[in-house]
């Protein structure tokens, strides 16, 4: 890359510098604006001359936010839907995609375009028969009617990502703890995996954010029980069409958005070669 | 067999026994035949039927419509609309976000580390933010009342929702700047894996920089392009909550309904079960199109799978 750089003449790249700039803070400013309108008072925010700047930052919209409802509630039950969807696709995918990466068998190939396939799946489309699977289940009201269907959704793609992964680990190394005798288990569970985590990590985020994102399924399977709502359900008390209370909306708006971000900037380096890595094979 | 060389792939593998893939296989096979497989043949199953309010309760017995539902989908002007409506919003959404994530890739390969550590940082922010929260703040940022946006272009109270095709348009900035981040991303990292001995060699016989993009960078890139691609086709042609939450359900007298709330409105505000499980049926099918259209891409580009 460094070719590519040298070759750029100096007012390009001054041009260039200054326009990824102001990209940087056109897309942020959206962010900026919402953790701005989180801390300004009542008065300010609905002011018909907006200021990028607030000179008495209160806490009340925050207050309003997590005194009204179980807001709190709502952000544990969301952490323990993601979670628990990242954790146990993550496994069930390393598995998969191990199996179709390190084995020749019949139907590999027909597995593989199904597992595309089924990526291309509106999810959506399906909340009609999964409302009535719940149903039937018990699982409605519970978080278990969310969990479920995002770990199914968030594995194709996982699989489907973590295959490059698997296939960039030599065979040698398989091949020397055969030899040295270790077990299949073993092998899988101490070489393989550790070496596969970074491939994991990047792949976790998208399953985290199809699952801290899930809006239709919360809206349509937890009905009676509001105490098994999720964040998204509890943003939107506030967000009324006619009378919204902006200030409320953009500090439950805050909230929701902070552990998303600190989770990305803590996998963001190994996103950015996850996505390389992925799409290298 | 000489050790290093790896097994071959014809010969069996002393850990490779027969049923050895399927064990492996096995949670992954169970969840999505349970989760994914099923209910899409359930989906299938609940729109040959008479399936509304009276059914689900119990208090009438479903029967059989054949393509009944189908028909009356289909006859019903309002479908083609919402139709045509969902893929021209969705290639527009595409097409912009492919054109603002590439030229951002490119824009990162060209400059120092301060701007395009900002550039990534401002991108990861926008992708982290979830949907529901983008389109609220997004709202707030156009309000005709209270948002800068107006005040900045000078429109004084001008109404972003309350045209069809300009609340389409503000659901799509909204899109454009939640999805443009992963193209960016990906290109950029693609970009990146590029050896740069081969640029070397390229700049050495002499290529223009436009030669080494045309005839180097560019077939390196297609695949991930493609991968790219598809995924905005299938994120952006069923759009949920962007549009229900930013449109407040779909507009106003139902302007900016896409299939996938209008499934949802039929499904669940009208009770309407058997004609939203149609809508998905024609979703599905046109998605299973688009896949079918890229996998012989991808068979064309010789890529093993």
């Amino acid at each position: 890359m460094n070719l590519l750089r040298a070759q750029v003449r100096r007012p390009w790249r001054l041009a260039a510098e200054a326009s990824a700039l102001l990209i940087a803070v056109v897309v942020a400013f959206p962010l900026y604006w919402m953790v701005l309108g989180a801390f300004k008072p009542a008065g300010e925010i609905e002011s018909s001359e907006p200021r990028p700047w607030t000179l008495s930052p209160s806490l009340d919209s925050f207050r309003r936010v997590f005194e009204q409802q179980e807001f709190g509630r709502y952000f544990l039950n969301s952490v323990i839907v993601a979670v628990t969807v990242v954790i146990v696709s993550a496994l069930i995918a390393f598995l998969a995609a191990t199996a179709v990466t390190r084995f020749r068998f019949r139907f590999r190939t027909t597995l593989l375009i199904m597992f595309l396939v089924a990526q291309m799946v509106p999810v959506e489309a399906l909340t009609i028969p999964l409302f009535f699977l719940m149903r039937d289940a018990g699982q409605l009201n519970t978080l278990g009617s969310l969990i479920l269907p995002h770990i199914a959704f968030s594995l194709p793609f996982a699989i489907w990502m973590l295959r490059g992964f698997v296939k960039a680990v030599p065979e040698a190394l398989e091949e020397a703890a055969y030899i040295d005798g270790a077990s299949r288990a073993r092998f899988l569970w101490q070489i393989l995996f550790p070496l596969v985590f970074p491939g994991l990590v990047a792949t976790s985020v998208f399953s985290f954010i199809s699952a801290w994102n899930d809006f239709l399924f919360a809206k349509s399977f937890i009905i009676s029980d509001t105490s098994q709502s999720t964040l998204p359900m509890a943003l939107l008390v506030f967000f009324k069409p006619d009378e919204p209370d902006w200030g409320g909306v953009m500090a439950a708006s805050t909230v929701m958005t902070i552990p998303v971000l600190i989770f990305f900037v803590l996998v963001q380096r190994r996103l950015v070669s996850g996505l390389g890595g992925a799409v290298k094979d | 067999m000489p050790v290093g060389r790896g097994w071959s792939r014809s010969s069996p593998r002393p850990w490779g026994g027969g049923g050895a893939p399927w064990i492996y296989l096995a949670p992954a096979l169970v969840v999505l035949g349970g989760l994914l497989v099923y209910p899409i043949y359930q989906l299938g199953l609940i729109s040959f039927f008479q399936y509304t309010q009276a059914q689900v309760s119990g208090g009438e017995p479903t029967t059989f419509r054949g393509l009944a539902n189908y028909t009356e989908l289909f006859g019903d002007p309002q479908f083609w609309q919402v139709l045509l409506a969902t893929v021209v919003f969705a290639a527009a959404c595409v097409v912009s976000t492919l054109a603002v994530g590439c030229a951002s890739a490119v824009l990162l390969t060209r400059v120092r580390a301060v701007p395009r550590l900002a550039l990534m940082m401002a991108a990861l922010g926008a992708w982290a933010t979830p949907a529901v929260t983008g389109s609220t703040v997004w709202l707030f940022l156009f309000d005709p009342d209270f948002g800068p946006v107006n005040r900045i272009l000078g429109l004084g109270d001008h109404s972003w929702t309350y045209g069809r095709f300009s609340a389409f348009f503000l659901v799509l900035l909204e899109v454009v700047w939640c999805s443009f981040p992963f193209v960016m991303v990906t290109v950029y990292a693609g970009i990146r894996a590029v050896p740069g001995e081969v640029l070397e060699a390229a700049a050495l016989d002499g290529a223009s920089q436009w030669r080494i993009w045309r005839s180097v960078l560019a077939p390196m890139l297609r695949p991930i392009l493609t991968v790219v691609t598809i995924q905005s086709v299938i994120w952006d042609f069923k759009i949920f909550t962007q549009i229900y939450v930013m449109t407040n359900g779909g507009g106003i007298a139902q302007q900016n309904l896409v299939l996938n709330v209008y499934a949802y409105q039929q499904a669940f505000a009208s009770s309407q079960y058997s004609l939203g499980s149609a809508i998905g049926v024609v979703m599905l099918l046109i998605l299973l199109a688009a896949t079918l259209v890229y996998l012989r891409l991808l068979r064309r580009q010789g890529e093993e799978l």
